[in-house]
């Protein structure tokens, strides 16, 4: 019984990172950059649901599509501003750049909202899901796993079926030759920012839910976990992102059931080099192959 | 290549020149230099310091100042990431600026690193919340609050003498210097009072949002009550997680768990119970404490102080009682004479603070033990 | 004749030789600053850690500047020499008592244990590239984090007591010969503070001489080559993984001395080698120009001293500090502002004032 009980617990903290990591899988896909500044997005947009709720009074639901609002059109402006002129540059410079983003918006939070944590009101009013005496499923993590899940096909379909999504394709596999088919690279990259944030809003704001307290680095450690997860899954993949997400949880929950609690994101990091070693581009990457 | 590095050199100088003309500034004031986290993880804390001290500095200034002849006290305090090197160029910055004495630092490690330099100086330190044994190795070290393994041993001994329960479970911060010193002692101690720990469960700076794993192996163990020693913030999200997996054990916590019933807000029913050591309390009926409580309120947008804030309040009152009893009245006084005067006079204090009573012995702790308090209703009844 | 002579030498000889004399001018007149009260403490205080940064910035910069491959675990490098570097100090503290020889004894085992993790690491992870490769090594860094905050010795006269993971039952223990070595997440204590500004400049020329011939040799090229076309390189017999190796050794092994400097100089606290530290690394690298040593050694003198001399600005410190490495990545990439920087270099001016001399 209690396995059961750490695999669902590590089942909602697994959909988080899942979630995390779609967004950062989409914009690793299509920009080929690391976006380290992903974590903290997430992180504004639990603030701004928690201003909103706290300060403005606003409903749950208008409180979630303002917070989903304001990354968006972060995510475009910081794309517009600070990694658009570095389009042509190499990628080393992009990453650097998106790491003092990272820095700028901790900052800007640190001495907007101060150090303390504050208490975040989860958003989901679902009850626990009582399947028997030892066995309770929290309605944040129902909610969560309907969510991640949900996106992760919505995600999916838009990629493959949408016209937008197949320019995104097209601008992942070849720039230029997608630039000549008339493809306008600019506004594609625009939009997969615009979407990425988005999903880190409603990540930031169910991991907020699930774990009520929000402070200017709630979003670092589950940024990098998140980040390790899409690398687990196959970065650039979105069904990748899903399962390395999941699996990352999940292993993370166990190892800290049966082998050490000290040691479970150590034992994490290790799943995750076995795995490269044995897939050099994770569990559902591409192979690639290089030409001269 | 050769472009980029003068771009670097340029905006180098650009901000060496504009920074020229701020510092090596006089100061009317005695300066107590400050240090502590104000960015980075830990910047709660320093900024609690900050805050204490700078309100005690501002009511001292207020009343008259220091002394027969009214000296003013300045803080100059400076961040130091909660990093062991930056808190040594804190420390620096501080000398240049003209520091005589320091209140710091915040946390331990960068605590432990800055005393080998205040010793070399021969500074005088009053560090309000560095717990490590070793942050007061040196005599020219006081600290206002106890050290780790003090609240470990009298954690155990209270469970104990009390007869508060047998079975303990226990789950700690594993990167954590305090929190492992707190549970290194307490288990030293559980074994000479009896105490069986049945299950003892670690969590790191990494993961520390989760702990599903660590309540259902307290659930199933059977543990009767659980040690925390830990701060406030992972502590309320146990409670929170414990309270949906039904857990029903006493909790027992060390001056770490102080605030935590704001951090519980919606559900401060949890905290209910929960028994903590600290020389502090927010919700005290002392006099003293209710005017702290509500100046700090008053001065930092209706924030309520914590364990860290009331630490440095102190430590600023003390820092006057002692310049009061070694009859400092020179403004101008060198920080090594300074230390000499200050070493004897912090062994004769006695002043009552909102942490209680406070003396010091010449190995620079405090002279009492902490005390154990219980939170009923929402506010801390001492046991 | 001092020009002839200057242009006769090598220019890569030139370039090597100018930032020696680069480093060696602004340490000592760092120095005789300090000395004559002029610069404060704060600078004085700055000088060795710039000393330990420039030599990481250095080595990480052979890694990713010279072979092209990311690594974000550098900081996992400097973690292991500080621990053995300084746990060997400890031990030998009481047997070799001259600092003279311990010291650099303690650098190189520092260094050489962590030039041994470099290749250990570096075997298994030759197959991957890119970013797969950063984040493997980011993963790398974070182990050895998470072990050495688990590891606990102890010495008595019965020996050493090893403990991993829990602290060790102090009952058992010898009291009075009691000497703790590891005690898990508690910084080490007992390192003798032997580093100083002289040793910290002698490591840093050491580094750059044999980093910059490195670069310059044979090998120096096999590894540029294999930067720039991977294939190509295979295909005219350069031994990829032999080569790879040696660059992740020497990188690593810096690191290490770079560590075991640096548990000489500070204090060694776990949590400090976490992957921001790896990133910080990496800004010196990547602000300086990847590939170029000398911008690395400039780079991290600046950057490391930038967010103590914006400390006037307070609580905006670290958000001023945010700023201007954002501008500085997108300036550094835009081509009008090189081309309009390109006109006030000091070579171009220098070139004017002696076109107009010839004239």
């Amino acid at each position: 019984m209690s396995f059961l009980n750490y695999l669902i617990s590590g089942l909602s903290l697994g959909s988080i990172y899942a979630l995390i990591a779609l967004g950062y899988t989409m914009v690793y896909g299509i920009a080929k950059m690391l976006n380290f500044a992903h974590g903290d997005i997430i992180m504004v947009g639990g603030f701004t649901v928690f201003t909103a709720i706290s300060s403005f009074q606003f409903s749950p639901a208008i409180s979630i599509i303002t917070g989903i609002i304001v990354c968006t059109v972060l995510g475009v402006v910081i794309e517009k501003v600070a990694y658009k002129p570095l389009r042509n540059a190499s990628s080393l410079s992009v990453l650097i750049t998106a790491i003092g983003v990272s820095y700028l918006l901790q900052n800007l939070a640190l001495l907007i909202f101060g150090s303390s944590s504050q208490n975040f009101s989860s958003v989901v009013t679902m009850k626990p899901w009582q399947i028997n005496k030892q066995l309770v499923i929290s309605g944040e993590t129902i909610v969560t796993i309907i969510v991640t899940t949900a996106i992760m096909i919505a995600l999916t379909l838009f990629v493959n079926k949408s016209k937008p999504g197949k320019a995104m394709l097209a601008v992942s596999e070849d720039k230029g030759a997608a630039q000549l088919m008339g493809i306008n690279v600019n506004k594609t990259i625009s939009v997969t920012f615009a979407i990425g944030s988005a999903l880190a809003a409603v990540a930031g704001i169910l991991l907020c839910s699930l774990y009520p307290q929000i402070n200017a680095y709630t979003g670092q450690m589950p940024g990098i976990k998140a980040f390790i997860a899409a690398v687990l899954g196959g970065i650039g993949s979105i069904p990748g992102a899903m399962i390395g997400g999941i699996l990352l949880g999940i292993i993370e929950n166990l190892s800290k059931a049966y082998i050490s609690t000290q040691l479970a994101d150590a034992i994490s990091f290790a799943v995750l080099i076995i795995v490269l070693i044995i897939k050099p581009t994770g569990i559902l990457g591409k192979k690639i192959t290089e030409k001269v | 290549m050769k472009k980029r590095i003068f771009s670097i050199a340029l905006a180098g100088t650009m901000i060496l020149s504009g920074l020229v003309g701020c510092s090596g500034k006089k100061s009317d004031a005695l300066v107590i230099g400050g240090i502590g986290p104000l960015t980075g993880e830990n910047a709660q804390y320093g900024e609690a310091v900050r805050n204490g001290a700078q309100l005690a500095v501002d009511e001292i200034n207020a009343a008259g100042g220091v002394g027969t002849n009214g000296m003013k006290l300045e803080l100059n305090f400076q961040d130091d990431e909660g990093d062991s090197e930056k808190a040594v160029n804190a420390y620096n910055t501080l000398k240049d600026n003209g520091m005589q004495l320091l209140m710091g630092t915040v946390t331990s490690k960068p605590c432990i690193a800055v005393s080998e330099y205040t010793y070399s100086d021969n500074m005088f330190m009053l560090t309000p919340s560095g717990s490590a044994i070793d942050c007061t190795k040196y005599d020219n070290a006081f600290r206002v609050c106890f050290t780790d393994p003090t609240q470990g041993k009298s954690s155990a001994q209270y469970i104990g003498v009390n007869d508060l329960a047998t079975k303990v479970a226990v789950i700690y911060d594993s990167s954590s210097d305090y929190s492992a010193g707190i549970y290194d002692a307490f288990v030293a101690e559980a074994k000479n009072q009896g105490i069986e720990i049945v299950i003892t469960q670690a969590f790191t700076k990494d993961s520390k949002t989760d702990f599903s794993v660590q309540i259902q192996k307290v659930k199933e163990s059977g543990a009767e009550l659980v040690f925390l020693p830990i701060y406030y913030n992972e502590a309320a999200l146990i409670l929170q997680q414990a309270s949906s997996a039904g857990v029903t054990a006493k909790v027992f916590g060390c001056d770490g768990l102080d605030g935590i019933i704001n951090q519980l807000a919606g559900d401060a029913s949890l905290a209910e119970g929960v028994m903590l050591l600290t020389p502090f309390s927010v919700n005290s009926s002392d006099e003293t404490t209710k005017k702290f409580v509500s100046a700090y309120k008053t001065a930092f947008s209706n924030e309520l102080p914590n364990q860290f804030a009331a630490d440095a309040y102190d430590a600023i009152y003390a820092i006057k009682a002692a310049l009061e009893q070694a009859k400092v009245t020179d403004l101008e006084i060198d920080a090594s004479e300074l230390c000499d005067l200050l070493k004897i006079a912090m062994t004769k204090i006695n002043i009552d603070g909102v942490t209680g009573e406070m003396a010091w012995t010449a190995a620079g702790e405090r002279a009492k033990d902490p005390v154990p308090m219980k939170i009923v209703n929402g506010t801390y009844v001492a046991m | 004749m001092r020009k002839l002579f200057l242009k006769s030498i090598k220019s890569s000889t030139r370039n090597k030789f100018s930032t020696y004399i680069m480093v060696i001018a602004f340490f000592s007149i760092a120095a005789i600053l300090v000395e004559a009260g002029i610069l404060g403490s704060l600078f004085k205080g700055l000088l060795v850690p710039m000393c330990y940064y420039i030599i990481l910035a250095v080595s990480l910069n052979l890694t990713v500047g010279i072979l092209g491959e990311l690594s974000l675990g550098h900081a996992g490098f400097m973690c292991v020499g500080a621990y053995v570097g300084g746990v060997f100090s400890i031990l030998t503290k009481d047997i070799i008592t001259s600092a003279l020889i311990r010291f650099p004894l303690a650098l190189v085992v520092g260094g050489l244990a962590a030039g041994l993790f470099g290749i250990l690491i570096g075997i298994p992870i030759l197959r991957l590239k890119g970013d797969y490769l950063a984040i493997v090594t980011l993963a790398f860094g974070e182990i050895i984090k998470k072990l050495v905050q688990n590891i606990y010795i102890i010495k008595d006269v019965t020996g050493f007591h090893f403990s991993f993971a829990t602290s060790i039952d102090t009952s058992t223990i010898d009291s009075e010969s009691k000497q703790v070595i590891l005690n898990g997440p508690m910084s080490i204590s007992g390192i003798p503070k032997n580093a100083n500004i002289v040793i910290g400049v002698i490591l840093v020329l050491i580094t750059l001489f044999v980093i910059m011939n490195l670069v310059d040799s044979r090998s120096g090229r096999a590894f540029m080559a294999i930067r720039d076309n991977r294939i190509v390189a295979e295909g005219i017999g350069i031994n990829i993984t032999k080569y790879k190796l040696i660059v992740f050794s020497f990188s690593a092994f810096f690191a290490g001395v770079a560590g075991s400097l640096f548990a000489h100089f500070s204090t060694v606290d776990p949590t400090k080698f976490d992957y921001n530290l790896s990133i910080l690394i990496l800004v010196f690298v990547v602000l300086g120009g990847i590939g170029n040593i000398r911008g690395s050694v400039i780079a991290a003198v600046i950057l490391y001293a930038l967010p103590e001399l914006l400390r006037s600005f307070q609580n905006y410190r670290m958000l001023i500090y945010a700023i201007v490495l954002i501008v500085m990545m997108i300036l550094n990439n835009n081509e009008k502002f090189l081309r309009f920087k390109e006109r006030f270099t000091f070579k171009r001016l220098f070139a004017k004032k002696h076109a107009k001399e010839d004239a």
